[in-house]
């Protein structure tokens, strides 16, 4: 009975909005366009958030750094990166295991004297790295000269690439391509420049770099074995250096050296060979937990720990770029969400103002059908439908309108624009709503008339 | 039998500080099956006894039963349900809804009262109404398509969907020709004898109280004539004289017509 009553209600709503089809129309319009600007506003807002993210991104917020764990001795502990737990096998099964990271590679650091000619310099940092490197660091394009390539990896190629600031001190002018420099006295063919990077948000000068395939590094520049980079292995080296019976050295010898029968026992675990740091990078900021988990379980599988020992590895990622990521993105959001809001406000007082003027100029109607027996919630729900009806049919074009809107700017702007179905659930909601609330005024002014100052209305 | 009983209905109007007595004490019955013709000069509160009667307004003083239900203490929702049952409305301008076809203009109290109707009977019963009020060709017409006596046919249809028993015309001719408001008046006649419908009709125009059988009229608030029409072609016994009555009356409101 109720719901055939509302049923009625709603016909006889509708009935009256095709009576006048040019009215309804024009007071849709405002909703058409508060929902179409909405639409648009979000699809080409969640666009620009994207891109936002990727640019965001491109400074390193989805970066993971695998460093092996803590060596300790006795309860001394010898800090991050002391123990040689991580290979290139490592980064190559993360980057084949892991779903949630999208790349992977091996670092070796180095830090040495570059001498090109009479000049030299020491740099930041050398990396020995493989190409992935450049693609996670979005150095693809370099300002001059090609990148080094994974059959320069596998053969442990002298080349290398420069990073502006360094290609400054040392060549100056010159274009550095094809020229040749020493590190420790090897000689390395520079390949590329790389492009300008600036400063990273700890004032590191990231363009002061050289960028080379690891095995080089590791084995020609480094120079160091399994055994050398471990202080916990040989905390004194047996390497002669005169100078520290000048100046002793402060580390004291706290523990005896091994005997070669207790190395014997004791063999340090042969490896392919050890790397200092693997960068990986997540696919997407909200995978960086997904992909520590994942990365984590695999670690430990290949490094074969037992469930009651502790990772022998260190995974941290970039929480305060991270944090700065979703601070941009939630700011933007508000931001559209904020515009979205004033647009359909305005929409909303347009409908309100139409179905006031409405109300009036169908005074008499609503006389009439007080007279014959309408009561009072009667014709206020059959405005209300009406306001409702009428922004939900906005809304609906809106959308359409929004999604092409959105469509053209990708296509004549190159802006990128990403469909939200989330948004267009919130501007079939909110116009309804809106309906409502606005409708309700009109509608109660409606309810309340005197039929017999209705009936008299001219 | 009693149908309207009206007992020192009183009804004051505030303008300001002031208190406009319009209605000073109306005592009134109506039964069942009378044609009533309400007459006054303009001001005499004819119109305002006349929403009193039709529940569209409450009186200030007295009592007002209507087919034995007090009607005095009614809510505003209670009266509309009663206007919807029990009373039909025709106005001097039609008031039709515009650009929505008769068939819909006279479907559109059940609207408010029969749920129980699916639309098939909806439609059935209104092109019914329209088929007695001689309109059964014109279901689909809009008001602007309809000629005045036709629009007011369709008005007289739509008092009638729910099957009133009380039909109240306010100067139902007031805006027709003389020759339409005498089919108009001649279908309220019909109406009146056959359906037996209880019709009361506000008019200051004498030639069309002469259609009726009691003739009541009121000046100042007070009912200062209430007097059987005994010129009327349609008292029970003279049902015979019927047809010369009506080009009697004809011939009379040409006359008068005509300056």
């Amino acid at each position: 009975m109720k719901i055939a009553a509302s049923l009625r209600t709603a016909i006889t709503a509708l009935k009256a909005l095709r009576r006048n089809p040019m009215r309804a129309m024009l007071t849709t319009l405002g909703i058409v366009i508060g929902v179409a600007a909405v639409i648009a506003m979000m699809e080409i807002g969640a666009g620009s958030e994207s891109a936002l993210q990727k640019t965001i991104a491109s400074m390193g917020a989805n970066v993971l750094l695998i460093r092996p764990g803590t060596a300790s001795s006795g309860g001394v502990s010898f800090g991050a990166g002391t123990t040689t737990t991580l290979t290139p096998e490592d980064s190559q099964a993360l980057l084949r295991e892991c779903p949630s990271i999208a790349n992977a590679t091996p670092m070796v650091r180095a830090r040495a004297q570059v001498v090109y000619g009479n000049r030299n310099w020491v740099p930041n940092a050398i990396y020995g790295t493989t190409p992935n490197y450049l693609s996670i660091q979005n150095l693809e394009i370099l300002t001059e000269g090609e990148p080094f390539n994974q059959r320069d990896v596998l053969n442990g190629n002298r080349v290398c690439l420069l990073g502006p600031t360094l290609a400054r001190e040392l060549f100056e002018e010159v274009s550095p391509v094809g020229k040749e420099i020493r590190i420790k006295n090897i000689a390395f063919r520079v390949i590329g420049v790389l492009a300008p990077k600036g400063a990273n948000m700890m004032g590191f000068d990231q363009d002061d770099v050289i960028l080379a395939p690891w095995t080089t590094i590791k084995y020609r520049v480094s120079g160091t074995s399994l055994t050398t980079t471990n202080q916990s292995s040989n905390s004194t080296t047996d390497s002669v250096n005169t100078l520290s019976n000048l100046y002793p050295s402060s580390q004291a010898s706290l523990y005896p050296k091994k005997s070669s029968v207790q190395q014997a026992d004791n063999p340090m675990p042969v490896r392919f060979a050890n790397i200092d740091q693997i960068m990986a990078v997540a696919s997407n900021a909200s995978e960086i937990t997904t992909a520590i988990k994942q990365a984590t379980s695999v670690l430990r599988e290949r490094h074969r720990l037992r469930i009651d020992e502790p990772d022998d590895f260190n995974i941290r990622d970039m929480a305060e770029l991270t944090s700065t990521l979703s601070t941009t993105t939630r700011l933007m959001t508000n931001l559209l969400l904020a515009v979205a809001m004033i647009s359909l406000l305005v929409g909303g007082v347009g409908i309100m103002n139409i179905m006031l003027v409405s109300v009036t100029e169908r005074t008499r109607e609503i006389g009439l059908r007080m007279a014959v027996g309408a009561k009072g919630q009667d014709i206020l729900h059959q405005f209300l439908v009406e306001a409702v009806v009428l922004c939900l049919v906005g809304g609906a074009i809106g959308i359409v309108l929004g999604h092409g809107g959105g469509l053209l700017v990708r296509f004549f702007l190159q802006w990128p624009v990403k469909t939200s179905p989330s948004a267009i659930t919130a501007a079939v909601l909110v116009s309804a709503g809106v309906g409502i609330i606005f409708g309700f005024y009109p509608a109660w002014k409606a309810s309340r008339l005197d039929p017999i100052e209705a009936l008299r209305y001219e | 039998m009693e149908l309207i009983k009206l007992y020192a209905i009183e009804k004051t109007y505030r303008m300001g500080d002031f208190f406009v007595p319009v209605l000073k004490g109306i005592n009134l019955t109506i039964n069942q099956g009378e044609l009533i013709a309400l007459t006054g000069s303009s001001g005499s509160g004819k119109s305002t006894l006349m929403n009193i009667l039709g529940c569209l307004d409450r009186p200030s003083a007295g009592e007002y039963w209507l087919d034995g239900e007090a009607i005095s203490r009614c809510s505003a929702n209670q009266r509309a349900t009663l206007r919807n049952r029990k009373l039909g409305f025709v106005f001097q301008s039609f008031n039709l809804l515009a650009r929505t076809s008769a068939l819909d203009n006279v479907a559109m109290p059940l609207a408010y009262s029969a749920e129980y109707l699916s639309d098939k009977e909806t439609r059935d019963r209104a092109a019914e109404m329209l088929g007695r009020v001689g309109l059964a060709d014109r279901l689909h017409h809009h008001p602007s398509q309809l000629s005045g006596g036709q629009q007011q046919r369709v008005a007289i249809a739509r008092a009638l969907i729910n099957r009133p028993p009380v039909l109240f015309a306010d100067e139902p001719t007031g805006n027709l020709d003389s020759h339409t408001s005498q089919e108009v008046l001649e279908m309220f006649e019909q109406l009146n004898h056959e359906d037996g419908i209880t019709i009361i009709m506000v008019t200051h125009d004498p030639k069309v109280a002469l259609h009726t059988r009691r003739i009541i009229e009121i000046n100042d608030g007070m009912i200062i004539n209430d007097s059987t029409n005994m010129r009327s072609n349609r008292n029970d016994d003279m049902t015979s004289r019927h047809n010369d009555q009506i080009d009697t009356i004809k011939t009379l409101s040409f006359n008068t017509a005509a300056p």
